[in-house]
């Protein structure tokens, strides 16, 4: 065994600099050790977007080389992008993980979740009691989520533990307090939490940190051909029934990327040529419209956010 | 990088996102600044972090759009920068701050998280959240009104919870003349009571976050000022000395512990380093058991490294198969935590039902978890005077003391002015389940 720091220069915090991105990762690590510890049956959310994919990443820095001490979880709309459910699969797939696919479609067939009404029938609300659903089926107590404070006002004042009731319900008023690096998972029966490991990165953050760790992402981040149509001002992509043109809108290719990966009918493409991840984050730090601009979910409303929060959304 | 056309009160900063521009390798070079502002409404906090924000071009156009919007809705003259960062329905109905919000933004220098605070006595609580990670506390003072009481109480609690680096930003400098008089008077009445207290590091900074001047530029108003602007300080505050290198700390958080073949002699003890450096080779000692071993290796998900060092999350194996579990430690032979069952610790008590000397509560220190007993309530310390009540008989929401507890089992610990993450723990009341307290370890019980 050789010693391969001088200790003479241990003192100096220079010779040991850490990087943000790596204060980062060590802080979600920690996290989601601490809710392997804290609860018996967690479960991580698999979405099959960048974000969930850089917290698979973070539960191998966390756990290998032993398996994750949790299941993923995929909450399948049924409006995925075909590419998104191809890389979901080759991942489980390549790193040997559970994967749990718990489907918005059989619980509409149940007549437990119904679609929302309306011209542009959204999948958002139905995933609320999907969730639950899984929850209780699995007797989920804790579920780990991608989400991010930097997208949106009401997940910045969300705690990184964030308690939910018996309904899924957020109540934003009567928070933890969350102090240092100490996380109080103490809960009731029936009680369960999101947990929020990335809480702390911005957009910009995520894919430096895809970029510096070379971890692989679907092809719909990166600049491709696609047919859209123009709808609200913004390109939404078309597909197979129901996700043809309207009446009225007319098809166009354009060469275009997503910056976010939701459902096929509520997530819109933006033009880009931006073909590799060096693009991408020179596009992302020339940016001047935020991330969820693309998302048409959240545009209901100035409170959209928070009101599905409060329902038991992530 | 194109230079900022939003039509709003903020553009009047012009040429501020010149020499932002991010390079691929500068990025991967950043360190992290995490930060305080605490003050209300008046003190012009919301716009200075809105200028911080929006000039780092940290805020998007739609953001800017919807807050825009919402003003408009509301009747308001202009945009309200405080709906930027009010993000709860009630805050922005009521027009107030009522919960700890954490924003971000970087510069080529460095990334900043921001843990944005309520200012007044009823926040005390969120404050002090917000201050629990902070490197650096950023404290406004209105050059109009001067040293308050506010001010007193901000800076008693940027003291308490040992945040290294101290910024005195004397705000709204437009509205006093730029006169550089009203500004020394105001750094001298700091710097007088200031001396109470333990901070090492104060800067002062005349600036008028309105107009921009000293925020990211120079001021052009004030050339009396020899100073950096607020963002200069920011991004070059010498923040490497703040971790702890010397006292080796590292609580067992989880154990690694493959089940396959493959990996069958592996056994990581899973934990964040929580201060000094551990590298391969190094004498351990385990806490409680006393049983020492040799560090064998040192891995991040299975990628191996020579040594760790705080804040990073690592797996250490050790040459010895020693009984080692979740709430233990690793420390140097010969610099050990104290370990022990009678605490002393200032307590901040969060929760609207009182602390209640004898009382039994839930702690959570480092990766441990044990009951305890509050045995005495030395003190109260009033925040508004900075005096103390020695007749106090409990600690009420927001309220600070000198309290002394048992613990059902001994802890590691060290004093939270030489660590912060062995010497601080949370109290948890047992039937809600809640986070009720925040302790700050002064030492054993004498």
């Amino acid at each position: 065994m050789t010693q391969t720091v001088d200790t003479d220069t241990a003192h100096d915090g220079a010779h040991y600099k850490l990087t943000h991105l790596k204060a980062l990762e060590a802080e979600a690590i920690h996290i989601m050790r601490e809710v392997a510890a804290q609860f018996e049956r967690p479960a991580l959310m698999f979405s099959g977007g960048k974000d969930s994919i850089v917290m698979v990443h973070l539960a191998m820095k966390a756990f290998r080389p032993a398996k994750f001490p949790f299941p993923l979880l995929h909450i399948d709309t049924g409006h995925n992008f075909p590419e998104a459910l191809d890389f979901r699969d080759r991942l489980v797939e390549r790193i040997g993980e559970r994967l749990i696919v718990h489907k918005v479609q059989d619980l509409i067939d149940k007549g437990i979740a119904s679609e929302d009404p309306g011209p542009y029938p959204s999948r958002n609300r139905a995933q609320i009691p999907t969730l639950l659903d899984a929850i209780e089926t699995y007797r989920f107590d804790a579920l780990f989520g991608g989400a991010r404070r930097d997208e949106e006002k009401a997940r910045a004042k969300e705690r990184i533990f964030s308690f939910r009731d018996d309904f899924g319900q957020w109540d934003p008023k009567n928070q933890r307090p969350e102090l240092w690096n100490l996380y109080n998972g103490r809960h009731q029966m029936g009680e369960n939490i999101r947990v929020f490991p990335i809480s702390n990165w911005t957009e910009m953050d995520v894919w430096q940190y895809i970029m510096l760790e070379k971890i692989e992402i679907p092809e719909l981040y990166f600049s491709h051909t696609r047919d859209v149509v123009t709808r609200m001002g913004q390109y939404v992509p078309v597909g197979d029934e129901p996700f043809g043109p309207r009446e009225g809108e007319e098809v166009t290719s354009r060469t275009v990327r997503f910056r976010t990966v939701g459902d096929m009918s509520c997530t819109a493409a933006t033009d880009s040529p931006a073909s590799t991840l060096e693009d991408i984050v020179a596009e992302v730090a020339a940016a001047r419209a935020s991330e969820r601009g693309a998302r048409m979910d959240d545009k209901t409303n100035e409170a959209a956010m928070e009101d599905r929060k409060k329902e038991g959304y992530f | 990088m194109t230079s900022n056309t939003t039509e709003s009160d903020l553009s009047t900063s012009a040429g501020a996102n010149q020499g932002m521009e991010f390079s691929t390798d500068a990025y991967l070079d950043m360190d992290l600044l995490r930060f305080l502002t605490c003050g209300s409404v008046d003190d012009g906090k919301s716009t200075l972090i809105g200028r911080l924000l929006y000039d780092s071009k940290s805020i998007f156009e739609d953001q800017l759009e919807a807050a825009e919007s919402a003003s408009l809705s509301r009747g308001d003259q202009r945009m309200d920068l405080a709906l930027l960062t009010d993000g709860l329905r009630a805050e922005r109905e009521q027009g107030i701050t009522i919960d700890v919000a954490y924003r971000y933004f970087a510069t080529p220098k460095r990334k900043f998280i921001i843990a944005d605070c309520p200012g007044h006595v009823q926040y005390t609580r969120n404050m002090v959240t917000g201050a629990s990670t902070a490197n650096l506390a950023l404290i406004l003072i209105d050059a109009r009104h001067g040293v308050i009481e506010q001010t007193r109480r901000h800076s008693f609690i940027t003291s308490l919870l040992r945040i290294p680096h101290l910024v005195v930003c004397v705000n709204k400098m437009d509205l006093v003349d730029w006169s550089q008089e009203t500004y020394e008077k105001i750094r001298s009445d700091f710097e007088e009571f200031a001396a109470r207290f333990e901070i090492n590091d104060i800067t002062f900074v005349p600036m008028s976050a309105l107009t921009g001047d000293n925020v990211v530029n120079r001021s052009t108003n004030m050339e009396w000022y020899q100073g950096p602007s607020l963002l200069h300080h920011l991004e070059n505050v010498h923040i490497a000395g703040d971790r702890d290198m010397i006292d080796p700390r590292f609580p067992v958080q989880w154990v690694v512990r493959p089940q396959g073949d493959e990996h069958h002699d592996y056994r990581g003890y899973g934990g964040q380093v929580a201060s000094g450096v551990f590298q391969i080779g190094d004498e351990v000692v385990a806490l409680p058991s006393g049983l020492e071993s040799t560090i064998k290796s040192i891995d991040i998900g299975g990628v191996e490294q020579q040594y760790a060092t705080p804040p990073q999350s690592v797996s250490i194996q050790l040459e010895d198969d020693i009984d080692l579990s979740r709430g233990d430690m690793l420390c140097r032979p010969n610099n050990q935590a104290t370990s022990g069952q009678n605490i002393d610790a200032m307590v901040v008590w969060m929760a609207e039902q009182p602390m209640v000397v004898g009382k039994k509560y839930t702690i959570r220190h480092t990766s441990n978890e044990v009951r305890c007993v509050i045995k005495d309530l030395r003190y109260r310390m009033d925040i508004e005077t900075l005096h103390r009540v020695e007749d106090a008989s409990d600690l009420k929401l927001n309220e600070i003391g000198r309290v002394s507890l048992r613990t059902t089992r001994p802890l590691f610990f060290d004093p939270y002015r030489q660590c912060r993450a062995t010497g601080s723990f949370i109290i948890v009341d047992e039937q809600t389940n809640n986070t009720v307290g925040a302790a700050m370890i002064v030492g054993e019980t004498s």
